[in-house]
């Protein structure tokens, strides 16, 4: 069947089973916008500013694992949608972004609303493609949907001239792709893993340390199992949340700069450590020279370029963590290797004196909101259920510690770019995907204000997000450091004049509430939460000096933390 | 340490620009770089030289370059046995009792007299880098009037070969 370069895009996107595509309207895609008019399979979500649009397909993707579409004009379309590219890009999110581009006799004229779409996304970006000729169209969406979603995920981008999606060619929607240079591999070598199966049951004391390719590999059932047939302590990276329930006993924690105190050190005293989908990112390493001084590792990854990258592994196994996790099971079952059962006994004795330090613990205050009560409150109320996405900042950490999930893809935050701006559009995507459940986006004052205008396509589309935003009237994060490192010399991280935020939420036509008294935080979450089809955004006025601790300064060690000091 | 690398990839517009990127990007060191389509149009052959210190480095960078999407396969040459070629264009001043000198020298190093006027010759030499250098050493500073050169090209020794 003969169809236009628009028509062919339309079917496609609907033939590959997309349910919205999340995007803004320009010169260059008049004719695809024509076409998404004319049909209702995909449904076309209307943002107000790129961004928001990256963001929100991003949510999608984070909370369900398919990928996340995006639509875009040329130019400024395009660049608006760079920095939630590059958040995705960042955490091995799939996304697929199409973006206009002027005709093909016009590329390279400087011609009006033309940027080199491709080459500003290259550095961020899985692969990109510049569709020349409509012949090429199924193909190339075909491959860009297969790379984004196989192997290490990540977000591809598609370059459409505006003449290609005019012109005509044959349509049959391809079952399969062929790519001789993209083979991603999935199984573990064998070998591999009896070695490391050995170094695990041989340990004395033992570590785990997973990250959110645990999360993206819908490995979480098998590393439960793992973890927990082995008995050993867990950690996980700010990307893996969840991915073990974090009320477990064997749970240490989050790890890393702003990690537990028990977590990180377990990292410092660990003789074996078992890496699972994790990329030993600096905020998790610390100094690499004194890091896991004691250890052996193992690191289990899909990417060969993660394994030995930051810190030199002993047993790389490169795989998909799902396959490699079950051979170990598989191995684990038949082994007749014992573990250590005396040494295992002393190094929790030695983890439980470390977990009774109760690093996490603060002096409530019965006046001003501690933002910690605020996600401890939310955690209660929601059973810890609720989908989480969060912004940047105190909070995004406040979030990470003090709302343990039970399940993966529940916590939704940019960790590797840690975009500001990222939390409110990446909830609204998540709502889209689970409309009847619990979403909130943990917020700052200066987080929101970066992609406040999504509130208008939040109404639009009645989206019930519960906007909790821990004021503090600072970039808290920003003042922290500047209290800790720059002499209290607190530049540029006060937010002077800040809107008043009921106000704001009211003329979206949303609902708004200002809470500013620690007794309030209950009774505001209760009402809110049981807005079940409103929008709330509730502001609560916290305290504004407050930091987040522990903290592992940069270029210090596990063991080097610096712990609350409680009156 | 010196590393030939030896890459095939998707011959398409922009593959090439990936691979400079991702030098950049990560902060390699490329000191030289070759590439042209091979006896399959659709399939690019690339070879670059780089120089780093740490073999962490190289490793990563093989493994980087594997990761891109469009390259079909890497090989460090300098893990096995290889020979290696670059070509060397020279345009030297060639006057009076010079010329034959210059002859008889480009001929110690099998170079070829490509072109010839008046005052200059136009010579060819191909080896390997230091042959190259040794020939530039070899000639009067001041008689160089250009000189343009290739990066290495290398491959295998013996049986195997890089095919896709
Ligand atoms: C787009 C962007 N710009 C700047 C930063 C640097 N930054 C990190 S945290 C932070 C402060 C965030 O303030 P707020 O949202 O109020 O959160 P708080 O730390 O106060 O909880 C800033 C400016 C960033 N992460 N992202
Ligand atoms: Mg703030």
């Amino acid at each position: 069947m003969e169809l236009t370069g628009a028509q062919i895009l339309c079917r496609f996107l609907k033939d590959e089973g997309v349910e919205y595509v999340f995007g803004y309207p320009g010169g260059s895609v008049l004719f695809i916008y024509d076409e998404l008019y004319k049909q209702d399979a995909v449904k076309h979500i209307l943002v107000r500013h790129e961004q928001g649009a990256t963001h929100m397909a991003d949510g999608y993707a984070r909370a369900t694992g398919k990928p996340g579409v995006v639509l875009v004009t040329s130019g400024p379309g395009a660049t608006n949608a760079v920095t939630g590219i590059a958040t995705a890009y960042m955490d091995s999110i799939p996304m697929v972004v199409i973006t206009g581009q002027v005709p093909t006799q016009a590329i390279g004229s400087d011609a009006f609303q033309e940027v080199d779409s491709v080459g500003i996304t290259r550095p961020c970006v899985k692969h990109n493609f510049l569709v020349k000729d409509v012949k090429d169209l199924t193909q190339t969406l075909k491959k860009a949907f297969h790379v984004a979603t196989s192997g290490r995920p990540g977000p591809v981008v598609v370059d459409i001239p505006k003449d290609v999606t005019a012109l005509k060619a044959d349509y049959v929607y391809p079952t399969a792709v062929e790519m001789r240079s993209y083979n991603p591999v999935t199984r573990g070598h064998g070998g591999q893993i009896k070695k490391a199966l050995k170094l695990i049951l041989g340990a004395k004391r033992p570590m785990v340390y997973s990250g959110g390719g645990v999360v993206l590999g819908e490995s979480s059932a098998e590393l439960t199992e793992v973890v927990q047939q082995l008995g050993y302590p867990i950690t996980s990276t700010l990307m893996g949340l969840g991915a073990y329930p974090g009320a477990d006993r064997q749970f240490l924690g989050m790890l890393g700069m702003h990690g537990t105190y028990e977590a990180n050190m377990a990292m410092h005293g660990c003789d074996v450590l078992i890496a699972i989908g994790a990329r030993f990112d600096d905020r998790v390493v610390g100094d690499v020279k004194k890091f896991c001084p004691k250890a052996k590792i193992i690191h289990i990854d899909i990417d060969p370029a993660s394994i030995s990258k930051v810190v030199k592994v002993h047993i790389p196994i490169v795989g998909g963590v799902k396959e490699v996790l079950e051979e170990l099971l598989a191995a684990l079952k038949t082994t007749e290797q014992q573990r250590d059962e005396d040494a295992l006994a002393g190094w929790w004795q030695q983890i439980e004196e470390w977990r009774a330090k109760k690093c996490l613990s603060y002096a409530n205050s019965s006046e001003l909101i501690k933002p910690q009560a605020v996600l401890e409150a939310l955690y209660k109320l929601t059973d810890g259920d609720a989908y989480v996405a969060s912004d940047v900042g105190q909070h995004q950490m406040f979030a990470a510690q003090y709302y343990p999930f039970k399940e993966p893809r529940r916590w939704i935050n940019s960790g590797g770019l840690g975009t500001m701006g990222f939390g409110l559009p990446a909830a609204m995507g998540v709502q889209f995907a689970y409309p009847d459940e619990t979403v909130a986006c943990i917020t700052g004052d200066g987080s929101i204000m970066m992609c406040i205008q999504e509130l208008a396509t939040a109404k639009q589309y009645g989206l019930p997000v519960k906007i909790l935003s821990l004021n503090n009237g600072y970039l808290g994060m920003v003042r922290q450091w500047q209290e800790f490192f720059y002499d209290k010399n607190y530049s540029q991280s006060y937010m002077e004049t800040l809107p008043d935020f009921v106000k704001l939420a009211e003329s979206f036509g949303h609902v708004g509430l200002r809470i500013d008294k620690a007794a309030d935080v209950e009774g505001a979450l209760k009402e809110a939460l049981s807005r079940k089809d409103d929008l709330v955004f509730m502001d609560f006025i916290t305290d504004p000096s407050e930091n987040v601790y522990p903290m592992m300064e940069a270029g210090k060690g596990h063991n080097e933390m610096l712990l609350r000091e409680l009156a | 340490m010196r590393h030939i690398i030896a890459m095939l990839m998707e011959n398409e517009p922009g593959s090439l620009s990936r691979v400079a990127g991702l030098f950049s990007a990560r902060g390699y060191n490329i000191h030289s770089l070759c590439v042209a389509p091979t006896e399959d149009p659709t399939v690019s052959r690339l070879t670059l030289v780089t120089r780093e210190k740490d073999e962490g480095i190289v490793e990563q960078i093989t493994k980087q370059l594997n990761k891109l999407v469009d390259v079909i396969k890497v090989l460090d040459l300098t893990e096995g046995e290889h020979v290696e070629r670059a070509i060397m264009l020279v345009k030297v001043r060639a006057t009076g009792a010079r010329r034959e000198e210059l002859k008889r020298l480009s001929d110690i190093f099998r170079g070829r007299i490509l072109d010839v006027s008046s005052s200059t010759y136009t010579i060819e030499v191909t080896g390997v880098g230091e042959k190259l250098d040794a020939f530039i050493d070899a000639l009067e500073p001041k008689s160089i009037l250009e000189v343009v050169r290739s990066g290495a090209l290398g491959i295998g020794r013996g049986t195997k070969s890089l095919r896709v």
